[in-house]
């Protein structure tokens, strides 16, 4: 058997303990072990962005980002943007938008643009295209998202 | 980078709420919360992984493969290359719906780099990956040709040397006829004096313009899950055509249909790429040699080296009347089709039917040829077929108008077709009005003002023979609490389909959305249905649903009026007036079947009689506009403005519209400015990867202006007709007429990369 090395992370609030291979990713971590699926695998070479999870709140390609990094820090994926099965803001506007068609994009695009805000509350247009520029969309032509990014930044100025 | 609401002209009648609403998207809270499963996703007990060795040799003949030290390594279950398969003689090594020259893995021979030689099998993905490194394999390589050119060359090699058999889907066997070994199929498109219209013409123009071999980078890579039960095969895979892969599969195993199941969960992207067959068989074959269940996922850089979109040649000629009147068009266009010939047959019919436009053209001869070359295999990729010609055919007329001193709206306003006028003969007549939607477009550019230096605006317009075959079913099951189950075969590749054919229900049986679900593509449960693509979902499929609410209705009508014996029946929404009594729907089914139990099942189905018995279905037609910008120093084109129009007849859902035509536009964008798969003369494929095949990114976008017009003039239910592919098609041309007026420069090579352009710029201050 291959070697393991011993992590203890937390995902989404919830901590594990966790013995992985050392070339294991964290998105492989996360959809092969913890079934968490929504981080999705496309350009397997971190220009695509629809791996993108945040580790302690910073956006990072899950197709490179070794799992034995992550450990003693949190994760945060797709799924725990709801809570209790209310949406929040940034996903609320991605579908009053319709900013995803396929929405094999959205996961990662939903973490970059929550990484967005949680750095600038407030971002102007061009700081909103600025943040997604490293994730692919090829369905929308991104101007949904934008607008939607754009609303959520508004919806959360307001409460 | 704003963008500015949709506009909307609206001209036809009212349909019924929720239809013409925007609705959310159904998929929408399943999509962000990463809740919603897409085939990458699914895993069933037992499951093993596979892997893929593939050719490094664009071509060559195998002469030995030395599978024993793959085998050998701990955790590898199976090694399969063609001889195992063909050993077996269970299995049909050769697929193809078209032509069956597609084998499941290479037989004796590659054809091109990064063809599947071997599978393997193991206990987990990386250990798969290994083993198929570790099996050798002695080639003996063979001349190589890659461009369309070289194949037709004398002396250029032989690269499919036996003909293949048809495949089982009919309809090109006229299209097969071959002139050169190389030819895969040839698609003609004649009438008229083509002679005498070029013998008296005022103004003959010619030109050689290329297209470029593309890639539609769905984002969810090519995946698939196979797994034998009880003798028949399920298979989970990302694809369009669930039903066209199910009877794909079907010969290879020589299974009956009712044995074969697939199930196409949500796709992750689709744009033609994902129709027809493409890694099931595959899949399947190393499932059954394994005895286990067996999930294989290529990676992007293996998804390039499956399925890309087809380069093209075109040489075109047309001669034009003083006063800008077309006199007749005369095309070759050949197609790079790659090494086998996947759909490229349909797509050479189509670019052959889409190169003459949406035009009153007297003679016409057009000959389509798709060619076999050592490249990764071209089929279906959105537009199919028109924008290869689009950029050759748009591009004359405004070259014509510029020689002729006509404003380029006009020249398309003379030689444009009236709604319902045939632009050929024998084909239904156009269902858009194109004058119309030519005004609109001019008025969101601000046509007639003086754009700022080094400014210029540009447009095109395209008409494609969409909706493919009109072939669907449908049914709807009215449970007994009235809310109702449709079931179609229809996939939800992003375009919306969960969500406009839920609607569509709702209003047929007039009870509220959040009373439909729908079951789709899973061929097992659902109900037929061709195809997901050529536009055709909201109008075919939207056509055999309100056939099955129409038939649930008339059965409850009958049930109603056996159980109330009542004298006059009447329709209402939500249910029936029976004998002056509202009875809903679950109620009539309560009441037949007397108890809380029951229901109705209404059957739908279309095909070619009645209202779709005259091809196409319809005609998707595209009319673009843009402003751009040249900067002389780099040679960069920026668009600054990007109008559309979706003619849609009427829109079920705007918002839908507006996204399809948008993203649409923008894979446009990518194909004209940025997009194209380089090969060597060697068969090297320079940039197979998302890094170096560069596609429209967030900071690329333009000013976006979408028009929607709903005239009503469609085939389907309340006049709609489809969209989504319309708004590609012209783009390219668009963005080089505007270039022109620019700059000076006439485009004839897409992607219009930096260096071209620049090029261009330079041989035109040579010239002066």
């Amino acid at each position: 058997m291959p070697e393991t090395i011993d992590i203890t992370l937390s995902v989404n609030g919830l901590a594990h303990e966790l013995a992985v291979q050392a070339n294991v990713t964290i998105a492989d971590l996360l959809r092969l072990e913890l079934g968490l699926t929504g981080a999705k695998i496309s350009c397997d070479m971190q220009v695509c962005g629809a791996c993108t999870v945040l580790v302690d709140g910073l956006a990072v390609s899950g197709c490179t980002y070794l799992a034995v990094d992550a450990d003693g820090r949190e994760v945060a994926t797709v799924e725990g943007l709801a809570t209790d099965g209310v949406l929040n803001p940034l996903q609320q506007a991605f579908i009053d938008h319709a900013a995803f068609q396929c929405g094999y994009c959205t996961p990662g695009m939903l973490m970059s643009a929550t990484a967005l805000l949680a750095e600038n509350p407030r971002p102007s247009r061009a700081e909103v295209i600025a943040g997604i520029d490293g994730n692919i969309c090829r369905c929308t032509g991104y101007l949904p998202i934008i607008d939607a990014v754009l609303q959520a930044a508004e919806a959360g100025a307001q409460r | 980078m704003t963008r500015v609401e949709p506009w909307r002209v609206t001209t036809r009648p009212t349909p019924p709420s929720p239809i013409g609403e925007s609705v959310p998207r159904r998929d929408g809270v399943a999509k962000v919360t990463g809740a919603a499963r897409y085939a990458t996703d699914m895993a069933v007990p037992g499951m093993a992984w596979a892997k893929v060795l593939r050719s490094p040799y664009p071509h060559a003949r195998i002469r030995s493969i030395d599978t024993s030290a793959a085998k050998a390594l701990p955790g590898v279950i199976a090694v399969v290359t063609a001889e195992d398969l063909k050993a077996r003689g269970d299995i049909n090594l050769y697929y193809g719906h078209a032509l069956t020259d597609h084998p499941i893995l290479a037989d004796g021979v590659v054809r091109y780099s990064g063809e599947a030689v071997a599978g393997v099998v193991a206990e987990d993905e990386l250990t798969a990956y290994e083993a198929a490194q570790a099996i050798l394999v002695d080639y003996e390589p063979l001349t190589v040709v890659v461009d369309v050119e070289g194949a037709l060359g004398s002396g250029a090699p032989v690269i499919h040397e036996k003909e293949a058999k048809q495949g089982f889907h009919r309809g090109f066997d006229e299209d097969i006829q071959r002139d050169h070994p190389n030819v895969c199929s040839t698609a003609v498109q004649k009438f008229g004096d083509i002679d005498a219209a070029f013998a008296g013409a005022h103004l003959v123009l010619e030109g050689e313009y290329r297209y470029p071999n593309s890639y539609a980078y769905a984002m969810e890579p090519y995946n698939s899950m196979a797994e034998w039960r009880h003798g028949g095969l399920t298979v989970w895979t990302s694809c369009q055509h669930p039903f066209m892969v199910r009877d794909d599969v079907s010969h290879v195993f020589n299974l009956a249909l009712a044995n074969m199941r697939v199930i196409a969960p949500y796709v992750g992207g689709g744009y033609g790429s994902k129709s027809y067959t493409k890694i099931e068989p595959l899949t399947a074959a190393l499932a059954l040699v394994a005895g286990r269940p067996v999930k294989l996922v290529l990676s992007i850089d293996e998804s390039i080296l499956t399925t890309r979109g087809d380069g093209a040649r075109v040489r075109i000629k047309t001669a034009f009347e003083a006063d800008g009147r077309i006199r007749g068009r005369q095309a070759e266009i050949l197609l790079n089709t790659g090494a086998y010939a996947e759909n490229s047959p349909l797509v050479a019919r189509k670019s052959a039917n889409r190169i003459s436009g949406p035009y009153r053209i007297p003679a016409l001869d057009i000959t389509c040829r798709a060619i076999y070359t050592n490249t990764a295999p071209a089929s279906s990729f959105r537009g199919f077929g028109a924008p290869q010609g689009v950029l050759p055919g748009e591009s004359q007329i405004d070259e014509a108008a510029e020689r002729l001193g006509i404003d380029p709206i006009e020249i398309r306003r003379r030689n444009v077709v009236a709604p319902g006028e045939a632009p050929w003969p024998k084909v239904r007549g156009l269902d858009a009005d194109l004058q119309a939607d030519l005004s609109l477009v001019a008025e969101a550019l601000d046509w007639a003002s003086t754009p700022q230096p080094s400014h210029a605006r540009g447009i095109a317009i395209s008409a494609s023979d969409a909706g493919s075959e009109p072939v669907s079913t449908a049914l709807i099951r009215i449970h007994v609490d009235g809310s109702a189950t449709a079931t179609i075969g229809t996939s939800e590749i992003g375009q919306g389909s969960a969500t406009v054919m839920a609607q569509i229900v709702a209003a047929e049986l007039g009870i509220p959305l959040e009373n439909v679900s729908l079951l789709q593509s899973d061929t097992a449960a659902v109900a037929y249905d061709r195809s997901t693509g050529a536009s055709r979902s909201t109008t075919i499929v939207g056509l055999a649903l309100q056939d099955a609410a129409r038939d649930a209705r008339a059965q409850l009508r009958e049930w109603a009026g056996e159980v109330w014996s009542a004298e006059s029946i009447e329709e209402a929404r939500g249910g029936l007036v029976v004998g002056g009594v509202h009875r809903g729907w679950g109620e009539i089914v309560g009441a037949y079947f007397a108890g809380d139990f029951g229901e109705v099942v209404g059957r739908g189905r279309v095909r070619k009689v009645g209202a779709t018995k005259q091809m196409p279905p319809f005609w998707e037609v595209g009319c673009v506009g843009v402003e751009v910008h040249v900067d002389e120093e780099t040679g960069q084109i920026r668009v600054d403005k990007l109008v559309t129009v979706g003619d849609v007849g009427c829109a079920i859902n705007p918002q839908l519209v507006e996204s399809q035509d948008l993203g649409a536009a923008i894979m446009g964008f990518g194909m004209a400015l940025t997009e194209e798969l380089i090969y060597t003369d060697e068969g090297t494929l320079l940039n197979g990867n998302i890094v170096e095949y560069r596609v429209p990114r967030a900071s690329d976008m333009p000013e976006y202006i979408g028009i929607i017009a709903e005239r009503g003039d469609g085939v389907g239910i309340y006049g709609a007709k489809g969209g989504g592919e319309g708004s590609l098609n012209p783009v390219a041309a668009a963005i080089a007429n505007a270039v022109r007026r620019a700059a000076g420069i006439r485009l004839r090579e897409a992607p219009f990369t930096p260096e071209r352009v620049w090029l261009a710029i330079r041989e035109r201050d040579a010239a002066k």
